[in-house]
C-alpha cells in the first residue's frame, strides 16, 4: 500500500479509487458530469445522495438545496436548469410519486434535468430499507399523458457512476428528464469504483442558441436534427416556459395543428431515438440457450448464475439492461431470437417481463424469476425457475 | 409642478372590454361607454390628466397623453397621487 | 419606456373577463417595474396555474407559468442558482394559499429575496367559482350552495408568522398605493408579501350579490382603510391597508454565499493533506 503513495503521479491515481456506496458513485457521477444545482427532500434508500452533495456542491460553487418536500425539489430543479445549469434530486418511491406532476412538466417544457429513483418496497411507505425494483412503470406512466422518457439503470457501482453521467448527456442532448432507476442494494452496497480522469467520458453541454440579440428566438422550434438550442434566463432572450400545449414561442396554444405537431415531437425525439438511448451489457450471451434478461441488482445474480451454469457448460447467458425506456424492443428481439427460453429476473412482478413478452416472437417461452419480499432474489432462486424450464426437476 | 394639459386620450379600441371602471371612478365624468360598449372622451375638457382611468383599466386600453412629456417615469404615479380622488 | 413595451403585446387583448382585477395588478405591477426602471432581461415572473396565473404570458420578461400552486418552488430554484435575478410571483388565492401553501410558508422561512404578489379575490376563478381558503365562512361558491365554513387565512398575519420580511396588503382600487407598495417590495431584500384584493365580477361577485367590477372595487373602498388611518381607529372591522412589516433580516441567497466560502475554503485547506497525508492512505486500504 505505502509503495504505491511514492509519486505524486500514483497519489492522484489512488485518490481516484474509491470504496463506497451506490449512492455515493451516482454522486460522483453527477459530479463529473458538470452538476451544479441539486434540490432534494430526505428519503431512504437515497437519502446519502443528498447528504453528499450538501458538501460537495458548495465546495465547487454549485448550490444544495433541502426543500419542504419532493415536489418542491422537483420544481426547483426545473427552475435551475432553466438558469443554464446542471440540475438533479434524487429519491425514493413515495417522493418519487410526488415529483410525477412536476416530471410531466419537465417533459412538457422539454426541461433538462437528472430525477435519481433508489427503488425500495412498496406500494406506499413499503418498506424503505428493502429492495424492490417495482418503480418500472411508474418511471414510464407516472406522470399523466402520453409522453416519451428516459429511464437507465446499472447493477454494479463503476456503472452507476458512468451511466449517471450518462443520464446528463442524455438529458442535455434530448432537452428532457432522464430518470436513474436504482435501487436499495445498489444504493447502499459497497464496492469500488475507480474515478476515470476528467475528459475519458464525454461530456454533454447544454446547446444554447447562437441566436444574436433582437432577433426572434424560437425557444420551441426543432433544428433540423431535431434539437431545441436553449437560451438562458437572464439572458438577451426573453420567451415564456409552461407546461400547456403551447406554440415555437412557449406561448399557451389550443390549435390542433400545433397540439398534435408538439405531441408528435415530445414522443419521436426518444422513440425515434431509441437505437441510440439503448444502454445494455451481455454478459455469456454467446450462442446462449437460456437467456436470463435482467438489470440492477437483481442483474448480479443472474450474472453468477450464468457463470456458474457457463462452468458447467450450460448455455446460459444474461442481457443486461441498463436503459428500460425507451424499452430497447429491437436489442431484446434480436437476442432471444435464438433462445429455448428467456428468463426475466427482476423484484417485481413481472414490469419487465410484460414488455419482454410483447416484443419477442414467441411470448410463451418467457418466464419471470421474481421476488417481491423485500429480499434480494439469489441465484438459487433463479437455478431452481431454469431447472424446471430444463425438464430438470429442482 | 407643472400642471399637465390634456393632449388626448388614447383608447385602444380593440382591447376594451367595456367593464365601466374608468368611466365610474373618472373624478371629472370625462369618460363614456359608446353603444358598442367602448369607452370613449366625451368631456376631454374637463379632463384633469389624474390618469387614474389608465391606471386602473385591467386591459391596458387607454392612455392619458399629456403635452408635457412625461419621460421621468417616477412623475407618472405621484402626479396621480396629487390629484387623486382617492379615499383616506 | 411606455407601458406598452413592457408587454407581449401580440397576445393582447388578455383573456380575463371584463373588469377582472387581475388586468388593475398587471398594469400596477408593470408601473412598479417600469418607475424603478428595471432591466427586462433581469426579471424573472414565475406563476402557477389559475386565471391569475396567466399573466406571466403578457409580460416581456423571462417568463415559467409552471404548476397549480408550485410557482415559489420553481421560483426558489431560479432564484437560488441565478442570484442577480429579479423574482415576480404573482399567484391566486387558491394557488398560493391551499394546494401552494407550504411552499409559501417556506419561502417565507428562508426570506429568500422572491417579491410574492398575492391576486386575492377570494375564489376559484379559472376553475368556475369553487371558494378558496380566503373566501371565508358565510360566502356563496360553487361548491358552497349553503354558504361556506371554513375560516380564511389572514394572509398578512400568516406572512409575518412564517418569516417574511415584506408584508403589505392594497385592493385593485387603490391603484396608486398599489404600484407603490409593489415597488417598496420589490425593492426589498427578503421575501416579500403583497397581497392585493382583486375582483372576479364572474364568480364571485356574482354568486355573492357584489355586482360588477365597479360595484366590487367600491366594495373595496368602502371595507378597506390605511394602516394609522382615522377610519381605522374608528371602525376596527375594516380591513387594514399599507405596509405591515419592512425589516432587514438575512437573505437566503446571500447566506448560502457564505456557505460555498466557507466550503471553499476548508476544501483548499484539506486539499494539501488529502494528497500526501493520512486520508489518502485510507482510501486505498479500504480499496
Ligand atoms: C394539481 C392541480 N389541481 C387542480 C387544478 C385545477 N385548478 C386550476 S386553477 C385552480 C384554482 C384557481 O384559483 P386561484 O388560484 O385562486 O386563481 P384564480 O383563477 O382565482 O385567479 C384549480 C383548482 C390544477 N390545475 N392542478
Ligand atoms: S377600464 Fe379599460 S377596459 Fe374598462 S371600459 Fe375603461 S378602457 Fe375599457
Ligand atoms: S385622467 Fe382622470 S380626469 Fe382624465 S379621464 Fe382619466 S380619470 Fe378622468
Ligand atoms: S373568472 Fe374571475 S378571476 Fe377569472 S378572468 Fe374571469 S373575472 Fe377574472
Amino acid at each position: 500500500m505505502t509503495d504505491n503513495i511514492k509519486t505524486d503521479e500514483n497519489v492522484i491515481k489512488t485518490n481516484n479509487i474509491k470504496f463506497v456506496q451506490g449512492n455515493e458513485a451516482c454522486v460522483e457521477g453527477a459530479l463529473y458530469a458538470g452538476i451544479n444545482f441539486f434540490a432534494g427532500y430526505p428519503i431512504t434508500p437515497s437519502t446519502e445522495i443528498a447528504e453528499l452533495l450538501s458538501k460537495r456542491l458548495p465546495e465547487k460553487g454549485g448550490k444544495f438545496i433541502q426543500m419542504e418536500d419532493e415536489i418542491a425539489s422537483m420544481c426547483a430543479i426545473i427552475g435551475a436548469s432553466l438558469t443554464g445549469h446542471k440540475v438533479m434530486t434524487a429519491t425514493s418511491g413515495p417522493g418519487f410519486s410526488l415529483k410525477q406532476e412536476a416530471l410531466g412538466y419537465a417533459c412538457m417544457a422539454e426541461i433538462p434535468c437528472v430525477v435519481v429513483d433508489v427503488q425500495r418496497g412498496g406500494p406506499s411507505t413499503g418498506n424503505p430499507t428493502h429492495v424492490s425494483q417495482g418503480d418500472i412503470y411508474q418511471a414510464r406512466w407516472g406522470t399523466h399523458g402520453d409522453h416519451a422518457i428516459i429511464a437507465l439503470t446499472a447493477s454494479n457501482h463503476q456503472d452507476v457512476f458512468e451511466i449517471t453521467v450518462d443520464a446528463f448527456n442524455l438529458a442535455e442532448t434530448y432537452r428532457t428528464p432522464v430518470i436513474l432507476l436504482f435501487d436499495e442494494v445498489i444504493g447502499h452496497m459497497r464496492e469500488k469504483l475507480v474515478i476515470p480522469e476528467q475528459g475519458k467520458l464525454p461530456i454533454v453541454d447544454r446547446l444554447r442558441t447562437s441566436v444574436k440579440k433582437g432577433v426572434d428566438y424560437h425557444p420551441y422550434l426543432p433544428r433540423e436534427d431535431g434539437r431545441l438550442p436553449m437560451s438562458d434566463f437572464g439572458g438577451e432572450h426573453r420567451y415564456n416556459v409552461t407546461g400547456l400545449f403551447h406554440d415555437m414561442w412557449g406561448f399557451p396554444s389550443n390549435n390542433p395543428k400545433v397540439v398534435r405537431e408538439l405531441l408528435h415531437h415530445l414522443i419521436d425525439k426518444i422513440d425515434n431515438n431509441a437505437h441510440a438511448i439503448t444502454r445494455y451489457k451481455e454478459h455469456y450471451l454467446e450462442g446462449a440457450e437460456y437467456v436470463l434478461i435482467s438489470y440492477g441488482s437483481s442483474a448480479r445474480s443472474a450474472i453468477h448464475l450464468a457463470k456458474n451454469r457457463r462452468e458447467r457448460g450450460e448455455k446460459v447467458g444474461v442481457l443486461e439492461l441498463q436503459s428500460i425506456w425507451p424499452f430497447p424492443e429491437a436489442l431484446v428481439r434480436e437476442k432471444c431470437a435464438n433462445a429455448k427460453a428467456v428468463i426475466v429476473v427482476e423484484m417485481n412482478m413481472g414490469q419487465v417481463m410484460k414488455e419482454v413478452k410483447a416484443c419477442v416472437d414467441n411470448p410463451s417461452k418467457v418466464f419471470l424469476a421474481n421476488r417481491i419480499d423485500n429480499k434480494l432474489i439469489t441465484p438459487t432462486n433463479i437455478k431452481t425457475l431454469l431447472r424446471m424450464i430444463q425438464g430438470r426437476g429442482v | 409642478m407643472a400642471r399637465l394639459k390634456l393632449k388626448e386620450h388614447l383608447i385602444n379600441r380593440d382591447w376594451c372590454k367595456g367593464c365601466n371602471i374608468c368611466v365610474h371612478f373618472c373624478p371629472k365624468h370625462v369618460l363614456e361607454l359608446d353603444s358598442e360598449e367602448k369607452v370613449v372622451a366625451v368631456r376631454p375638457e374637463d379632463c384633469i390628466c389624474c390618469r387614474l382611468c389608465e391606471l386602473r383599466c385591467p386591459d391596458l386600453a387607454i392612455e392619458v397623453i399629456t403635452e408635457q412629456s412625461d419621460h421621468d417615469a417616477t412623475s407618472t404615479s405621484e402626479d396621480a397621487v396629487n390629484t387623486s380622488e382617492q379615499d383616506d | 419606456m411606455a407601458i406598452k413595451d413592457y408587454i407581449r403585446q401580440r397576445y393582447f387583448p388578455q383573456m380575463w373577463c371584463p373588469g377582472c382585477g387581475h388586468g388593475t395588478i398587471l398594469n400596477a405591477l408593470l408601473r412598479a417595474v417600469d418607475e424603478l426602471g428595471l432591466d427586462k432581461n433581469s426579471i424573472v415572473m414565475t406563476s402557477g396555474i389559475g386565471c391569475s396565473a396567466r399573466i406571466s404570458g403578457y409580460v416581456d420578461f423571462h417568463s415559467l407559468h409552471t404548476l397549480h400552486g408550485r410557482a415559489l418552488a420553481f421560483a426558489t430554484g431560479v432564484k437560488l442558482s441565478k442570484p442577480e435575478l429579479k423574482l415576480l410571483v404573482p399567484m391566486g388565492d387558491g394557488d398560493a394559499l391551499a394546494i401552494g401553501g407550504n411552499h409559501f410558508i417556506h419561502a417565507a422561512r428562508r426570506n429568500i429575496d422572491i417579491t410574492a404578489i398575492i391576486m386575492n379575490n377570494r375564489i376559484y376563478g379559472m376553475t368556475g367559482g369553487q371558494y378558496s381558503p380566503l373566501s371565508g365562512p358565510g360566502k356563496k361558491a360553487s361548491t358552497a350552495p349553503y354558504t361556506t365554513i371554513d375560516n380564511q387565512f389572514d394572509v398578512v398575519n400568516l406572512s409575518i408568522a412564517a418569516g417574511a420580511s415584506f408584508v403589505a396588503r392594497s385592493t385593485t382600487y387603490h391603484v396608486l398605493e398599489c404600484v407603490d407598495i409593489l415597488k417598496r417590495a420589490i425593492q426589498h431584500k427578503g421575501f416579500s408579501v403583497v397581497e392585493i384584493l382583486s375582483q372576479c365580477p364572474t364568480h364571485y361577485g356574482r354568486k355573492n350579490k357584489e355586482g360588477d367590477a365597479v360595484q366590487m372595487l367600491e366594495f373595496q373602498k368602502k371595507t378597506t382603510a390605511k394602516l394609522g388611518s382615522k377610519a381605522l381607529e374608528n371602525d376596527p372591522t375594516l380591513i387594514p391597508r399599507g405596509v405591515f412589516v419592512d425589516i432587514d433580516a438575512p437573505e437566503y441567497c446571500e447566506e448560502y454565499d457564505k456557505i460555498m466560502k466557507r466550503a471553499m475554503k476548508e476544501t483548499l485547506q484539506k486539499e494539501p493533506l488529502k494528497n500526501f497525508g493520512n486520508q489518502a492512505n485510507q482510501t486505498c486500504d479500504m480499496a
